[in-house]
């Protein structure tokens, strides 16, 4: 909690990277200029599926300007952000997955010669069968996409049981058995990837990317490159808006390093809008079926979700994603006994991965919108039913999930007062309606990307005799204000203006890991490594003072930038002086500081996604408009309330939640990734239908409802002054919310995201036609299953481990 | 080919020579060193690149080079003047309206024009001015409202107040 | 980033060297006004022109003369064009449609001209070389199959201009000119029904006037149908153009956008309505007739059915609006503005 005497923290701050942001000094990676650059340009396959039967380089060699030609056989090294899923190479060596793949690399003096010279390249497929959709990779196990995975085009599929799911339902009062649809969608940051790697004067490879990931990069290129680690050095440039969708090493960024090692000089490449659209790593279109028990009592006895996801070309974070659409259902409502089983498949489109939520949104979108079902047929208010069934604090849910603070009742609270939600629930007019939703997201994964034991986050600090201190960290400026988070905690800390701390960060020379900015990691986890330094940097000052004061250590008080007696106040030192006479008694003054997350307490396989130290909360309000003749949808006001433990500054707090609201509304009304499969006998072309940010559409500021946010803070022991994750909790209520919304307005589900006229038109058509009045996916397809591993809840003297799981060998610890 | 271009920017004379199919996007991140205006897509859809020129926003992405001969460009590299910050710079700083600050030199050209034609305009102006301009991080209310404060404080020479 | 293809610049001072310099070669050159169409198609390979004739430079194309009627030069710029009193005064339907195009900054480098003269638009051809490289092209460029119908024997790009339908409901015209003469066609004349080939403006010509005829008791209006409130292109479009006699139909036309390759003009619409009163029930029949005309085909965002059924809705709105309903709630529902209320 934020005392009273706080200087920094929950105070509305201009931010401390604002000034550059405004005066455009910002250095975004395609901002570096530096002498003798050459530019690079990849050439994409045109092909969904192919083998890769020649490629003739020649005619783009001989073009004037062209320093190097790449292809498939330089990089033979896999790689990929996952140590079960390195399936990627830089450039395709001997298939292509889908179209957009790179299957080679021109670097020129300019981006039009490279470009030029790229389309000489003569490449010829031999066309394999084109997988446009899960119907199509479940029906056909040849030819297979990848040489691996679970089976035929399945990638993964995972089952995990906790209590006897059947029998809780078969004892229910009543049983909903609903399939929802969330199409995917893509981060569209506005800044297009971009990379500068060079060959700094001592020989030692640089590469400057706009990546959320520095440190998996760096270990990415040292595999790809086959080069020690300790000779690259990775910068991660401030992204211009990330959102998870450059949170993967990428085919780009190892061309253009290999490019520069082999021509020694800087080598740039940043992507064109189109390429950004299939680079995606974006939101996987994922089917779900949810089969829930509940009782007349509004308790819920058991729940059974099945997923399918559209893994696209490449893992990416898919298995990690698949386990993710399973693993946040019970969170934040009490269910005793639940059953999970998630299968991702393979298609010739681009790779899903991450993208704000991760896996979690699409499924909370399907259980949001049950629960509306489910609280309408019971006749009690969604709201009410969900306060009656809110998980309780310090508890474990029944697949292991340690919940610590949970302000979600609070949140539901607020935004039901604020919308005046009794007075509108079912009380509107035709055309209007409002509709609820909650949602829960980590701040930060308790499982880094790879397996190991270090810290997830390290903070180096030097105090200096100026009286400044830098602030060494590696995490990454992506628009969110970890900047602004790492400045903040050691201003506070150590009593002094945020103008006087420097930081450094995501610069794997010079900065301590930290895994990077996903899976709203951050705040907490650098957070905390923040305040471990800094207050160990107090300690040390804190120690010389109190000699010199001649007062117990426990009386000093670090504020506006002195080092003083709380009981006499004028009696003490400037902080400057105190740095200086700590450095005259102990020496050059540096500390650091890490941070681990707790271990969880689930120990079975695929229990290591979803644990976190805390999860935010979130409870939206969402107020729409929809014409019954039309269909035509607008929603002039949202509400939203986030437990976020403590608002470090309220401003940029208050930009991350509206900024998620939009990109939620963004899903919910218009966002989609989509493909056109052209017609078989015609053609095997699967193409993205609009790779472009005009015709892919995302809310411009007339199609902004009004916003009203509400904080809730219940500081949790967990987060560095008590704070939560802000980034993605926000987004995730949106899109059920709209859909509860559309039903309160005009009366039928849209079981699918995105809510759309016409899918609204469909639903008034069938309910006027005495159908289901619902638009949505008619059915989940019958999959084979692995047996499920038996995991007891903890209610049911469970241990967190499997009772069926196979004996496994001892580990062993994976080589970097 | 190279084509010579005399115009002002950011009221310094410019005169050089720059490759004849480029546009001014093009040559003033590359001929000139002026960064500060992105581009998200080069194709007038997302409005990163927006610069004044005689006074009016327009996409530097579609306006080519030689079409910028003898023209007044304004970047976002000219707001701050005599080592101080534009009203507007300094409202977008203090009430969150950069986030990943990229689309923001576009937001803040488009913004000045708006208020040298309107000294007070509505929040629904506002929007509709900047309708060309998109934002994936903020939601756009926190520029919005950035642009309501520093018409004020142009105004009244007041402080800019975070909530 | 997507950089133009070289091209050979030449700025023009008059329209008779752009005329001159067009004849020259018309098939490999092609005329930059604001560039806002024209500079993305280069930039995707849709358009490689050798050389580009510069009209920003021509002040006779600036010109708007308000005289008995209303000439507008075919290089007036969007925004400067919505800043004129007459069009809120007079053309509040031209107002509305230009309102809508685009985004501010668009506006104020697009032309009237350019806008009338917009490329017809479909989702296989608006896309990089790459992208309609992986589809082996289409009908309207490079390739020899239309992908929105396998077996059309013609591009059925769709009319993609806001300004076209309402100048058309207005009853403008547009002078062409060349090198070996000038002539004067019915706006209507300057469309054909071919996503390809839908001007009829020969290569060498160049459109240098839109002419509108007075306004004095006509309304107009024109509804927009898009996904946003900024950036899209129309969906589907109405246009309405009424004179009125107290509630009476004098005269009426009745207009599509982007629901064919080309403005299409409901004539049996407007048969209903001529002579008749501009009742509720009236209104709807004609919304009905309209609708019937308009056969979208799935070339642009949306489902075309759903397209489709919105047309009568739009029509409906417009004429509604020229009957002097208040409409500014359905406006603001659609547009996300609150665009001129008629007056």
């Amino acid at each position: 909690m934020t005392s009273r005497t706080s200087r920094v923290i929950g105070r509305a701050r201009r931010r401390v990277d604002a000034r550059a942001k405004v005066t455009g000094q910002t250095r975004f990676a395609d901002d570096i200029m530096l002498p003798r650059m050459l530019h690079c340009r990849l050439l994409r396959s045109t092909q969904p599926h192919a083998q890769i039967v020649a490629i003739d380089v020649s005619k783009a060699t001989a073009v004037e300007g062209v320093h190097l030609v790449l292809t498939g056989k330089d990089l033979p090294v896999p790689y990929g952000i996952l140590p079960v899923s390195n399936d990627e190479h830089a450039l395709c060596p001997d298939k292509v997955r889908f179209v957009g793949d790179p299957v080679a690399a021109v670097v020129a003096r300019d981006e039009v010669t490279a470009g030029y010279a790229a389309q000489q390249i003569d490449v010829s497929y031999e066309p394999l069968r084109t997988f446009a959709s899960p119907a199509d990779s479940l029906a056909h196990d040849e030819p297979r996409i990848h040489d691996y995975g679970d089976h035929g085009n399945v990638h993964k599929a995972v089952a995990l049981q906790f209590g006897d799911v059947d029998a809780a339902i078969a004892g229910a009062d009543h049983v909903f058995d609903d399939v929802f649809f969330f199409e995917g969608s893509t981060h569209l940051p506005i800044e297009q990837h971009a990379t500068v790697a060079l060959k700094d004067p001592d020989g030692k490879l640089v590469v400057y990317s706009s990546t959320q990931t520095p440190h998996y990069l760096h270990r990415a290129l040292a595999k790809a490159l086959e080069m020690p680690a300790a000779h690259i050095r990775v910068i991660a440039t401030p992204n211009g808006g990330g959102f998870g969708g450059k949170s993967d090493p990428f085919n780009h960024e190892i061309v253009v390093a290999k490019a520069a090692l082999l021509l020694d000089r800087p080598v740039k490449i940043c992507l064109s809008r189109e390429e950004v659209f299939l680079c995606h790593r974006g939101r996987h279109p994922v089917l779900m079926r949810f089969r829930t028990g509940v009782n007349d009592d509004g308790t819920i006895a058991g729940m059974d979700l099945q997923t399918l996801l559209d893994g696209g070309a490449y893992g990416s974070y898919g298995v990690a994603s698949t386990f993710y659409t399973g693993a946040l259902q019970t969170v934040t409502y009490n269910i005793p006994r639940y059953r999970f089983r998630g299968c991702r498949v393979f298609t010739n489109k681009p790779p899903c991965g991450p993208k704000r939520g991760h896996g979690t949104p699409q499924s909370r979108f399907g259980q949001e919108v049950q629960l509306d079902k489910v609280a309408e047929h019971l006749r009690v208010d969604p709201a009410e039913f969900r306060l009656g069934i809110v998980v309780p604090p310090d508890s474990l849910t029944a697949n292991y999930m340690r919940v610590k603070t949970i302000g979600l009742a609070d949140c539901i609270r607020r935004v039901v007062e604020r919308s005046q939600w009794k007075d509108k629930f079912r009380k509107l007019p035709l055309g209007r309606g409002v509709g609820l939703a909650c949602s829960s997201y980590l701040s930060g994964a308790g499982l880094p990307i790879y397996w190991n034991d270090m810290p997830h986050s390290g903070v180096q600090l030097k105090l200096d005799r100026s009286g400044g201190v830098t602030a060494f960290c590696g995490a990454t400026e992506i628009g969110q204000g970890s900047d602004d988070v790492l400045v903040g905690l050691i201003a506070e800390v150590l009593g002094i203006d945020p103008f006087d701390v420097r930081a450094v960060t995501g610069d794997t020379d010079l900065t301590p890991v930290d895994l990077g900015s996903y899976s709203s990691r951050v705040t907490l986890m650098m957070g905390n490594a923040a305040i471990q330094a800094a207050e160990r940097a107090r300690e040390i000052v804190a120690s010389v003072v109190s000699d010199r004061l001649e007062i117990r250590p426990d009386r000093i008080v670090f504020a506006d930038r002195r080092v003083f007696d709380r009981e006499r106040p004028e009696h003490g030192l400037t902080f400057q002086e105190a740095v200086c006479l700590a450095e005259a008694k102990f020496g050059t003054v540096g500390t650091v500081g890490s941070y681990t997350p707790p271990k969880s307490p689930g120990h079975y396989k695929g229990g290591g996604v979803g644990p976190t130290p805390t999860y935010s909360y979130s409870a939206s309000v969402v107020e729409v408009e929809v014409d019954p003749q039309t269909g035509w949808i607008t929603v002039p006001r949202v509400w939203i309330a986030h437990d976020i433990g403590c608002a470090l500054n309220p401003t940029l707090v208050r930009g991350q939640i509206e900024g998620a609201v939009y990109m939620g509304l963004g899903e919910a009304l218009m966002e989609e990734q989509a493909f056109r499969r052209l017609p078989p006998r015609l053609s095997g072309a699967l193409v993205h239908k609009f790779p472009s940010i005009l015709e892919y559409k995302s809310p411009t500021s007339l199609d902004m409802p009004e916003i009203f946010t509400d904080l809730i803070e219940h500081p949790d022991p967990e987060g560095p002054f008590g704070a939560k994750e802000v980034g993605q909790g926000p987004l995730l209520p949106i899109m059920p919310a709209v859909a509860n919304a559309v039903y309160d307005a005009v009366g039928v589900r849209v079981d699918q995201i995105p809510v759309t006229p016409e899918k609204i038109v469909r639903a008034l058509q069938a309910k006027a036609a005495g159908k289901p009045a619902r638009s949505g996916p008619a059915a989940f397809p019958d999959i084979d299953w692995p047996e499920p591993l038996l995991v007891a809840p903890p209610w049911e003297n469970g241990d967190g481990r499997a009772t069926n799981e196979k004996k496994r060998s001892a580990k062993v610890v994976v080589r970097s | 080919m190279k084509i010579r271009l005399t115009c002002a920017v950011n009221d310094e004379p410019v005169d050089l020579l720059a490759e004849d199919y480029k546009t001014l996007l093009e040559v003033l991140r590359e001929d000139l060193g002026l960064t500060g205006t992105k581009h998200g897509c080069e194709l007038g859809e997302c409005g990163a690149c927006a610069v004044l020129v005689d006074g009016e926003p327009v996409l530097s992405c579609l306006l080519l080079a030689v079409e910028s001969e003898g023209r007044r460009i304004e970047t976002v590299e000219g707001l701050a003047r005599e080592g101080r910050l534009h009203p507007l710079q300094e409202s977008f700083a203090d009430l969150g309206a950069a986030q990943c600050g990229y689309c923001i030199p576009g937001m803040l050209m488009t913004a000045k024009a708006l208020l040298a034609r309107e000294p007070h305009p509505s929040r629904e102006r506002i929007c509709e001015a900047l309708s060309g301009n998109l934002c994936r991080c903020t939601g756009y209310l926190q520029i919005v409202e950035a642009v309501e404060a520093a018409a004020k404080s142009a105004d009244r020479e007041t402080p800019i107040e975070a909530p | 980033m997507m950089r133009l293809p070289a091209f050979r610049y030449r700025a023009a001072r008059t329209i008779a060297d752009a005329a001159a310099w067009l004849a020259e070669s018309p098939a490999e050159t092609m005329l930059i006004a604001g560039g806002t169409d024209v500079l993305p198609k280069m930039k995707r390979r849709q358009q490689t022109p050798t050389t580009l004739i510069g009209l920003r430079g021509i002040r006779e194309l600036a010109d708007i003369r308000n005289g008995n009627g209303f000439t507008i030069g075919a290089g007036v710029t969007l925004s400067n064009l919505l800043a004129h009193p007459a069009m809120r005064a007079s053309y509040p339907g031209l107002f509305h449609a230009i309102a809508q195009i685009a985004t501010p900054h668009l506006r104020n480098m697009g032309t009237i001209g350019g806008n009338l003269c917009l490329d017809t638009r479909c989702t296989y051809y608006d896309q990089t070389y790459e992208w309609r490289k992986a589809i082996d092209f289409c009908l309207k460029k490079d390739g020899e199959r239309c992908w929105v119908a396998t077996s059309s024997p013609k591009c059925l790009a769709v009319s993609s201009t806001d300004t076209a339908p309402v100048l058309l409901a207005l009853g403008a015209s547009v002078t062409l000119v060349s090198s070996v003469g000038l002539r004067v066609i019915p706006v209507g004349d300057l469309f054909a029904s071919d996503g390809m080939h839908y001007l009829t403006r020969r290569p060498d010509e160049i459109l240098t006037t839109i002419t509108l005829p007075s306004a004095e008791g006509w309304r107009s209006a024109y509804w927009k149908l898009r996904r946003r409130g900024s950036f899209d292109f129309p969906v589907a479009a109405a246009a309405s153009a009424a004179k009125l006699d107290g509630l009476d139909v004098v005269d009426v036309r009745i207009v599509l956008g982007a629901v064919a390759s080309r403005p299409v003009e409901c004539h049996a619409a407007a048969t209903v309505l001529k002579g008749q009163r501009l009742t509720d029930q009236r209104i709807a029949d004609a919304a009905a007739v309209a609708s019937e005309v308009a056969k979208p085909m799935d070339n642009t965002d949306y489902e075309l059915v759903w397209r489709k059924s919105m047309v009568r809705t739009l029509v409906s709105h417009a004429l509604h609006e020229i009957r002097g309903d208040d409409m500014s709630g359905r406006r603001r529902q659609l547009a996300r503005q609150q665009l001129l209320a008629l007056t």
